[in-house]
């Protein structure tokens, strides 16, 4: 059991960006990107060592400004987008930019922590992207499963869709879309959904989730009021077309059926605060982590509205004696939706939560306090999800 | 010597005794010779005159016998002509049989025309071989059949009295009708008379425009009408083919006949008595009349039932009471229902009335109240009517089922459990939808909770003691025990008044938010007032204060000084000002962190539990009033979180906080919380701050003291 003890890493900076290193299936690596106005902002490659578990990590300064938002190529180990803050003039800009680390950090070198501490190294710019025209970039979607050329911004009232050209030093803006409507509307945050060939973005702005479709830029469906107060993430089933999962300021987490926007599927409320944070496992969608400014994170077990509703089906061949049918049987039992596990570690709000995308059983969580926390799944219900 | 000499004198005294005595004596017996042989010369005498009577007697005997013998002859003649002449009348009779029929059907006298047939029938079926017997009897066949046939006209005839068929019946039986068909014109013809009657009532019931009479009168002409009439054609039915013929075959068919007969016509006399009483539904209010009239109804179909022990019409007249029973228990409960959901429309719109100027809304605590009493009476005043269900001068209530099941499954269970359970899942209902936006008036959360809480302290135990006392009921079947219904208004109530905190603590975070997301806080100007958004936060949460209040206890607060303002404003001066120190001691470069950062926050959130923002929160205006603070604060605590600040940006967040420091800890159970959530605020803004100057603390208070 020692082996589930949670592995805690503490950034000395405050920190709410977040991010696995898609393109890695191999090693379980997570990017922070980390907030401060006063000191030169850092990006820690965390890599964790779940043999040993150890944590190795490597900065990587960040000097554009403070980082509100990270994602990474699902392509190339090294490329990676951020948002961040830029101060000038008595004016706050949120801009996006894509970036690309140094060619030694890109599979995680294992060079001491001092070392790399006493020797930043900083990333390389490879492009903007251009916002002057369309507001603050609330966040960057790369194209899932993609090539690594195509990715979405949203800014303020925009969803902006890019092609990076001449090995990612170029981004070209191939076509917008923009939300018109009473006040000022902004986005808060979106997902690119994997399925109908990638075709499909869905934005949260104020309560309302919207849906596009990225070739003809128009939206698709639209839940007013899906969550009472405002929507802060979204996150699509990998496993199960139209399936999307949101979560906000009502202290809800709502499953829903992009088909019909009327109802959502399943609703939890679990957290006694904003849910700023909602992830579906990649390979085991009944497994949904969110994170929230209670200072919890919650691991449910989703298995009515699963890809799996049933349960891994077995052969029979493989419960052929006495005591692989009694294990059978019991695996039965958590068919329920439930809640798994509440997770205490941090002190103060957890702003994102992600799954390692190399191990489907691993997460981590980050609190604005810079305390990062690997969590695993507990055992049992690994060992009930795969048997 | 001297005995010997009485001795003597004894016996000398005895001797001379004994010879008067003998002397006495002797002159009785001479005379007892003398009478001896007087006997004796009587008794020879005697002798001689016996023998010669003997002598007499027998020739007078002879003499008898002689006589005797010479008339026997003519004596047997004389039988013979007084035998021939009885015959000879009854011959007569006979013959002039046809012609006495006659008469009698023209006058009319069937009944001794019916006698006359009987007594010749015999006779006449026995000579029929002769030839002249056989044309009287054929004209009297003939006759009779005649007879028979004005009969059965006037027996079917419609208009002739219960008494007239009766005689009717009598005669033809007596003609030897067969009984069978005789039985089934008899029903027949009551079963037209009866349906006439059933058709009287159904006109009663009046079709669409609704019951022509109340139910009682209705009732009262079922019972006067249908059943009596009923009752008198059993009688004389049970009269005429069951009791005469004793215990033959025919009586069991008869008996059979009567009671499909009597089921049939009570089948449908039941269901326009069912329709009647479903027609009662409207007129809740009262409900004696019904009662009465269903004890009639029960009452009169008693006496059926005793006439006729082998049909279920008792049964079954139990069952419909029964049925109405339920259908009125239920009826209740409906009506329970809506009233509640009126009471609860009168309070939104009491609610939401526009306020007159120099009217005053109405208090919270009446409305409750008046709730509440609105609703107990209704309860009381239900529990009355069903009472009368039960009453001891209602013959059906001795029925078990309304002796058992009755009180404790439908009273107890189907109408008062079910209600209070209505209720808290009506109120519960508030919770759940519309709750997003606060479609509910949070005024009206209260009351709810406060109504519930009410419940579980005591209305719902008063309630059923009521009903328990009201309905000693003999049934052992389970009943739902108080606790768990005060277990659910408990949680009803607890729940209300969660959603009450998160809506007015939603409300008041929206302003929060909506004034911390609009604002340029990096070029903002310096300071000057306290933001009219602060002094909004502060009147709701006055407002909300003051609302709850009325409903609900003060609570508990922690223990603090008299003076606590100066204290605790000290403190939170205190790690105001300490936070330009802070910034000066970090360090200019950013790999070695500057660690102190939030040093004494953290050092504060080691020691102070982890808050839960929105927990439930427990029944007094504290507890409610933390909470909603809590939630607003957090709030703000996140959005500023999510901004960047210029230097006048923050000294206006401290501005703030200072303000809402000032007025908002005297809410809160724990006045340690507004510090530490206000310290937490102030201090995230400190940090996502461009340029950390603050503000002196001198300043700030001037700020907020000019307000």
């Amino acid at each position: 059991m020692e082996d589930d003890a949670p592995v805690i890493y503490g950034l000395e900076f405050q920190a709410r960006a977040l991010a696995p290193q898609v393109a890695e299936t191999d090693a379980i690596r997570f990017l922070v990107g980390t907030q401060s106005l006063k000191y030169d902002n850092q990006i820690h490659i965390i890599d964790f060592d779940d043999e040993n578990n150890i944590i190795n990590k490597n900065v990587l300064l960040h000097q554009a400004g403070e980082i509100w938002h990270i994602s990474t190529s699902p392509a190339d180990k090294g490329v990676l987008t951020t948002c961040y803050n830029k101060t000038s003039d008595s004016k706050v800009l949120t801009c996006a930019a894509v970036w690309c680390m140094p060619k030694e950090l890109e599979s995680g070198s294992h060079e001491s922590p001092d070392d790399s501490s006493s020797n930043p190294q900083t990333l390389e710019l490879l492009c903007h992207l251009d916002n002057t025209t369309h507001g603050n970039v609330a966040c960057v979607l790369w194209e899932p499963m993609g090539d690594g050329k195509k990715i979405a911004s949203l800014a303020d009232n925009h969803v902006l869709l890019w092609d990076l050209q001449e090995s990612s030093t170029k981004a070209v803006l191939s076509s917008s879309a923009t939300l018109e409507g009473k006040g000022q509307l902004k986005f808060t945050s979106g997902q690119w959904s994997p399925h109908h060939n990638c075709s499909q973005i869905a934005t949260a702005n104020d309560t309302a989730i919207r849906g596009w479709d990225t070739r003809s830029m128009r939206q698709i469906f639209c839940m007013e009021n899906a969550h009472g107060q405002l929507v802060r993430d979204l996150d699509f089933n990998p496993n199960k077309q139209y399936y999307l999962a949101s979560c906000g300021d009502d202290c809800k987490v709502k499953f829903w059926d992009t088909r019909n926007v009327h109802e959502p599927v399943k609703t939890l409320e679990e957290h006694s605060h904003w849910v700023w944070s909602v992830r579906y496992n990649h390979s085991h969608d009944q497994l949904v982590l969110t994170g929230s400014s209670d200072s919890r994170v919650i691991l449910s077990n989703m298995v009515s509205i699963s890809s799996e509703p049933f349960g891994h089906l077995v052969d029979d061949d493989e419960l052929s004696d006495q005591e692989d049918n009694h294990h059978e049987e019991k695996n039965k039992e958590p068919l329920q939706d439930s809640i798994i596990a509440t997770y205490e570690e941090h002190e103060d709000s957890v702003y994102a939560v992600e799954w390692s995308s190399a191990d489907p059983w691993l997460f981590a969580s980050l609190s604005y306090d810079g305390r990062l926390v690997i969590n695993r799944v507990p055992r049992a219900l690994k060992y009930s999800i795969l048997l | 010597m001297d005995s010997e000499a009485e001795m003597v004198k004894h016996i000398r005294a005895l001797d001379s005794d004994m010879q008067t005595l003998v002397y006495e004596n002797y002159n009785k017996f001479i005379s007892a010779t003398d009478t001896i042989r007087k006997m004796k010369n009587d008794f020879k005498k005697m002798e001689d005159e016996m023998d010669c009577l003997t002598t007499n007697m027998t020739a007078i005997t002879e003499f008898s016998a002689r006589i005797s013998h010479t008339l026997q002859h003519q004596h047997r003649q004389i039988t013979k002509l007084s035998g021939v002449h009885t015959l000879l009348r009854k011959l007569q009779f006979l013959f002039e049989l046809p012609s006495r029929l006659n008469t009698c059907v023209e006058l009319g006298a069937f009944g001794q025309a019916v006698r006359y047939y009987s007594k010749a029938r015999c006779v006449l079926h026995q000579y029929q071989h002769m030839p002249s017997f056989h044309g009287i009897q054929h004209d009297c066949q003939l006759i009779m059949a005649s007879l028979a046939l004005t009969l059965r006209d006037r027996f079917s005839d419609g208009g002739s009295s219960p008494q007239e068929l009766a005689e009717c019946v009598e005669l033809l039986l007596q003609l030897e009708e067969p009984a069978e068909e005789l039985c089934d014109e008899f029903l027949a013809h009551a079963q037209r008379r009866l349906t006439d009657e059933l058709l009287l009532l159904e006109r009663e019931l009046g079709g669409d425009a609704g019951p022509l009479s109340d139910v009682l009168e209705f009732t009262d002409k079922g019972c006067n009408g249908f059943v009596s009439n009923t009752c008198l054609v059993m009688a004389s039915y049970q009269d005429l083919f069951i009791s005469r013929s004793a215990q033959g075959p025919v009586s069991a068919m008869a008996q059979g006949k009567l009671v499909g007969f009597v089921d049939g016509l009570m089948a449908t006399y039941f269901s326009l008595v069912e329709r009647r009483i479903t027609l009662e539904r409207k007129s809740l209010g009262d409900n004696s009349l019904l009662v009465r009239s269903l004890d009639r109804f029960h009452r009169r179909l008693q006496a059926v039932a005793k006439l006729l022990p082998g049909s279920g019409v008792a049964a079954e007249g139990t069952a419909i009471v029964v049925r109405a029973a339920k259908q009125r228990l239920s009826q209740y409960l409906l009506a329970m229902r809506s009233f509640f959901t009126d009471c609860l429309t009168d309070v939104r719109q009491a609610l939401a009335a526009p306020r007159l100027p120099g009217k005053d809304q109405p208090s919270l605590a009446d409305l409750l109240t008046s709730v509440s009493t609105a609703v107990l009476n209704q309860i009381k005043s239900v529990l009355a009517y069903v009472h009368l269900f039960t009453a001891k001068d209602i013959t059906f209530s001795s029925k078990t089922y309304f002796k058992g099941e009755f009180c404790s499954q439908g009273v107890r269970e189907g109408l008062i459990v079910a209600f209070i359970r209505y209720l808290c899942q009506t109120a519960r209902q508030f919770c759940e939808s519309g709750g997003e936006r606060g479609a509910t008036p949070p005024a009206l959360l209260l009351i709810l909770s406060r109504l519930c809480l009410d419940y579980e302290t005591s209305t719902i135990s008063y309630i059923l003691t009521l009903t328990d006392e009201q309905f000693l009921g003999q049934d052992a079947s389970p009943v739902t025990p108080v606790t768990v219904l005060c277990a659910d208004a408990r949680d009803t109530a607890q729940k209300l008044l969660n959603h009450q905190v998160k809506v007015q603590g939603l409300n008041i975070s929206q302003m929060l938010r909506k004034s911390v997301e609009t604002r340029d806080w990096v070029s903002t100007m310096e300071p000057r007032n306290v933001r009219a958004v602060m002094k909004r936060v502060v009147e709701d949460i006055t407002a909300i204060d003051v609302q709850v209040g009325l409903l609900y206890e003060e609570g508990v607060r922690k223990a603090h000084s008299s003076d606590s303002s100066k204290r605790t404003f000290s403190v939170y001066s205190y790690s105001c000002s300490r936070q330009p120190t802070r910034y000066s001691y970090t360090p200019q470069v950013g790999k070695s962190a500057p660690m102190d950062t939030n040093l004494l926050s953290n050092i504060q959130k080691l020691f102070s539990e982890r808050i839960d923002i929105f927990s439930p929160v427990e029944f007094n205006k504290v507890s409610v009033l933390t909470g909603i603070i809590k939630i607003s604060l957090k709030t703000f605590l996140e959005c500023v979180r999510l901004r960047t600040f210029g230097r006048y940006g923050l000294q206006q967040i401290q501005v703030d906080c200072h303000y809402l420091q000032l007025y908002l800890w005297h809410f809160v159970s724990d006045e340690n919380l507004v510090h530490f959530l206000l310290d937490e605020i102030v201090g995230s803004s400190a940090h996502r701050c461009i340029d950390p100057v603050t503000m002196e603390q001198s300043v700030i208070e001037v700020i907020c003291e000019r307000g």
